[in-house]
């Protein structure tokens, strides 16, 4: 009965990797189960062209808003404040460019350090007065969106000159239509090029990778796994790339919010910024005996999420050409649920951006793919708040089981 | 009297890798005040626990007999109602509720939920004056002193229809008064027919109250000696605390000291909390290049406190002094600056302080010293790894991998994760406080070993414990902390057990 177990234990199986990163996998199963039923639901609407171009501008500024958030829910913190930042730069941009005529250029920029200045403010409280980030955001909810009337007079402030408007509503110009092989049904070249070079480039980075870590005797996950993760990525790309194609291509918000994710994803996972903030989140007291100066960390993590928080304003903005007071109400938990959802932990050190990506695309599908259903806004919350529940609980069990 | 209220047999308990009893037997009679002695780690608080249903029937081996019959605890409530009632050293008041509620917490006089209150301020006051506290029932408990919180404590334990009360180390934060008052209390009980059984290091105290003393050491007993029968000195006592045999504990090292690395002097700090308390007192030291310098002294002496003050002045308020290394003062006002200074400092809560647990080994080895593994702010995971690797096979570490979690190992595997940490920032002098506090034997040698090593590549250690015989066999000299003031520094030669308890029992209560 004493069998020789040792190579088993030596070599893990793929049962064994599986049941390790099963939070990812499952995440991405998730999403892709999730998008087939609407899919099958909807009559195959979802993945009309046109509604998918919808699909990521509504979402974008969710997912922009989900990379900050993400960071800060790692760092042991949270921020409700970010729904009400979102109205008050819409509100100062349209003030800027509308009534006083400031060129969008310069206004860009401007709203995006007063609302680092807004993160920043609440992160002096949070980092060095020890006030929990709860209180503070809170508190920042209120005060933002009272200066959000204030400025506006309680009336909505519009239209944007076009320019502005390009920042969500605007594509990627087709400078390589010449190369168009078919263009009554592809009516975007660019966006088809560049999605099959960004499937090239994912694969060719993902096998240099495996070659990398072979040769320093990295543990790999199974060639299986990077094969089916690769298939599934390339080909859900591509579709959705060829779909966009057939419409009006690559929209200015896709290119906005992939250049941010893949940033913040190297930032998380390559920089010294981002270990830190992981292991401040781990264990906070051990991070700062580690000599780690934790107090600027957790500023910074509030003023770029500020940052953020204003970019998505000005796209809300932009999007729904008007400036209101009521802009971004509610927004602030559905990017807390997205991070969730993606696997953040409660506690703080736990979390990637992928799994926020994800969950804020799962978020969004649900909203988009309910709504053609025709399922009230009523039913939609029930629906989506019991989502956020079973995907924590998986976690939780997932956690306890192991 | 000579019921025997509480007979332990044969108890045996082992965590993962320790053996922490082993085959203790222990007897109390009706009546008498019991005192439990030994060093810290000698197993007394272990044993209590396992008394008490801390620990449940069925994880430890052996039998409790209580009142004649075989007794299995499995929650700590099972002992209680039966009488047997613990007050543990960190006392477990809720500081914002009053004595009344204190008091009978989990335990509440009410009728259908509803708290009876005129019945429990009477119940209190009666029972405060068990304790001889005058206080109003409705005083918080943050409002009242250490010292009373203590006797709140006792009262507690009195509604509880106590008949055999544990105390553990309950003087340790009280003074003199205070101290004098709670032994009187407990004679007084004695004389009422209650039990006790108290665990000290104050044993001028046991001399004065107990009728039995025993000694644990190393996780067994040592003898049970009579205090009725002859008379027991503080140095008998000590000698039974101590007596074993220290070689083949510590590896052999030969000392090659060079110039001085660290000096501190003139510290004075104040508490962190208790703002206008002064803590340390004019603590002065130095720590030469090869040398092994360690700090002796009971729980609360000041030791950690020295330790972490001086490291980026992460304990503390007020803090004045100077600290020099190779002779230049230096600025250690941040823990980033006294990182640069070449200071590291080994926490005492490896768990809680050390290591980020749910981090890999990994990424714990270079926290400290990430910019020793990135580029402008990128990391370079394969240098990272192979710094990780590095340091797991010198210290060896042993784990599956450098990509296993800190919270799956052992807690000698975890110290070295923690020492990797600070090697790779390449210190000139490490600051180790309790570096082999619950770890097993064989890895207690190893990290020795590890010290040894640090000192012949001509690196300071300033080392903390209170495991004496680990002080002596392994520092060349030692510094003796009681009440927040050095109190002696002895050589080698002069050190041992009883020189170092003499000096701590001297001191006591002077300042």
């Amino acid at each position: 009965m004493v069998a020789d177990t040792s190579a088993q234990t030596i070599k893990p199986s793929i049962g064994d990797y599986l049941r390790k990163n099963i939070r990812e996998y499952g995440l991405l199963v998730a999403l892709v189960v999730i998008m087939v039923f609407f899919q099958i639901v909807t009559n195959g609407v979802l993945f009309r062209p046109v509604n998918l171009t919808n699909l990521v501008l509504q979402n974008s500024f969710i997912v922009i808003m989900a990379l900050g958030m993400l960071l800060i829910i790692v760092a042991g913190h949270i921020d409700l404040s970010v729904g009400s930042i979102v109205a008050f730069i819409g509100a100062i941009s349209a003030i800027m460019l509308v009534k006083w005529g400031i060129p969008a250029i310069l206004v860009i920029p401007a709203c995006l350090i007063v609302g680092g200045i807004m993160g920043a403010a609440q992160g002096y409280w949070i980092a060095y007065q020890k006030i929990p980030a709860f209180i503070v955001t809170l508190a920042g909810m209120l005060v933002f969106r009272g200066m959000t009337y204030v400025v506006l007079g309680g009336r909505p402030i519009g239209p944007f000159p076009k320019e502005f408007q390009l920042l969500s509503t605007g594509f990627v110009p087709d400078f390589l239509s010449f190369l168009n092989p078919a263009p009554d049904t592809i009516k975007n070249m660019v966006a088809l090029v560049a999605v099959l070079g960004l499937v090239a480039f994912a694969i060719h980075a993902g096998l240099r990778n495996r070659r990398i870590n072979e040769e320093h005797g990295t543990e790999n996950e199974p060639y299986v796994f990077f094969v089916i993760q690769m298939a599934i990525i390339g080909i859900v790309a591509l579709f959705i790339g060829y779909q966009l194609a057939t419409y009006r291509g690559l929209p200015n918000v896709l290119i906005v919010m992939g250049v941010l994710i893949a940033a913040y994803s190297f930032l998380t996972t390559r920089s010294t910024i981002g270990r830190r903030i992981y292991a401040m989140g781990g264990n906070e007291k051990a991070a700062k005996l580690s000599g780690i100066n934790t107090e600027r960390l957790t500023f910074y993590c509030f003023a770029n999420m500020g940052v953020l928080a204003a970019l998505a304003g000005m796209i809300i903005a932009a999007r729904l050409n008007s400036a209101t007071p009521k802009a971004g109400v509610g927004f602030e938990l559905d990017v807390i649920a997205a991070c969730f959802i993606g696997g953040a932990s409660a506690s703080g050190g736990v979390g990637k951006i992928t799994g926020a990506v994800i969950g804020a695309f799962i978020m969004g599908v649900m909203n988009n793919g309910m709504s053609i259903m025709g399922i009230g806004i009523d039913y939609q919350q029930l629906i989506k708040g019991l989502v956020l529940l079973a995907a924590v609980f998986f976690d939780v069990y997932n956690k306890n089981k192991g | 009297m000579d019921n025997i209220i509480l007979e332990m047999r044969s108890i045996t308990k082992t965590f993962p890798g320790v053996k922490a009893l082993d085959d203790v037997s222990f007897k109390v009679r009706e009546g008498e005040i019991h005192a439990l002695v030994g060093e810290n780690g000698a197993g007394k608080s272990t044993l209590m626990k396992v008394l008490s249903g801390v620990y449940p029937a069925g994880t430890y081996e052996g039998e409790i007999h209580y009142d004649g019959e075989l007794r299995r605890f499995s929650t700590i409530s099972d002992s209680e109602r039966l009488g047997i009632i613990i007050i543990h050293q960190e006392l477990a008041l809720v500081p914002l509720l009053s004595i009344a509620e204190n008091i009978f917490l989990g335990n509440e006089i009410a009728t259908n939920g509803v708290i009876q209150w005129p019945q429990t301020f009477a119940r209190t006051r009666e029972l405060l004056k068990k304790v001889g506290l005058t206080e109003s029932p409705a005083t918080l408990i943050t409002d009242i002193g250490v010292g009373k919180q203590q006797l709140v404590e006792i009262a507690k334990a009195l509604s509880k229809k106590v008949r055999l009360l544990i105390l553990d180390e309950p003087t340790a934060s009280l003074n003199e008064t205070d101290s004098d008052a709670l032994l009187r209390l407990l004679m007084e009980f004695r004389k009422q027919g209650m039990t006790s059984i108290i665990i000290s290091h104050k044993l001028n105290e046991i001399r004065k109250v107990a009728d039995k003393i025993t000694i644990l050491r190393d996780g067994g007993t040592v003898e049970t000696l009579d205090c009725h029968e002859e008379d027991i000195s503080e140095d008998r006592i000590i000698k039974g605390m101590v007596g074993r045999d220290m070689e083949d504990r510590y590896p052999p090292r030969e000392p090659k000291i060079g110039e001085t690395l660290l000096e501190v002097k003139n510290w004075n700090v104040f508490h962190q909390q208790h703002r206008d308390r002064q803590f340390l007192y004019d603590v002065n030291l130095n720590v030469r290049a090869g040398e092994v310098v360690g700090i002796a002294g009971l729980m609360g002496a000041g030791r950690t406190e020295t330790a972490m003050s001086i490291f980026g002045k992460s304990w503390g308020h007020r803090i004045s002094g100077e600290v020099r290394m190779r002779g230049k003062p230096v600025d250690v006002s941040t823990i980033p600056k006294a990182i640069d200074a070449g200071l590291a400092y080994v926490t005492e809560d490896r768990k809680q302080l050390g290591l980020v647990l749910i981090n890999t080994i990994k990424e714990n080895t270079t926290l400290s010293n990430l910019e020793g593994v990135s580029n402008s702010g990128i990391i370079d995971d394969h240098k990272e790894a192979k710094v990780a690797t590095g340091y797991r096979s010198k210290l060896r570490i042993r784990s599956h991998s450098i990509y296993q979690e800190a919270v799956n190992l052992s807690g000698g595997n975890q110290q070295k994760v923690v020492l990797s940490k600070w090697l790779f920032t390449n210190p000139e002098v490490l600051i180790l406080d309790e570096p082999t506090r619950g770890i097993d034997v064989g890895a207690k040698f190893e990290i020795y070993t590890i010290i040894n090593q640090l000192a012949a590549e001509g690196k300071g250690i300033l080392m903390i414990s209170s495991e004496m015989p680990e002080l002596l066999g392994t520092c060349d000299r030692i510094y003796v902390m009681n009440e927040g003031r050095i109190v002696a520094e002895l050589s080698r030669e002069e050190a041992s057990q009883e020189s170092i308890m003499r000096a701590i029992m001297r001191s006591g209560g002077k300042h």
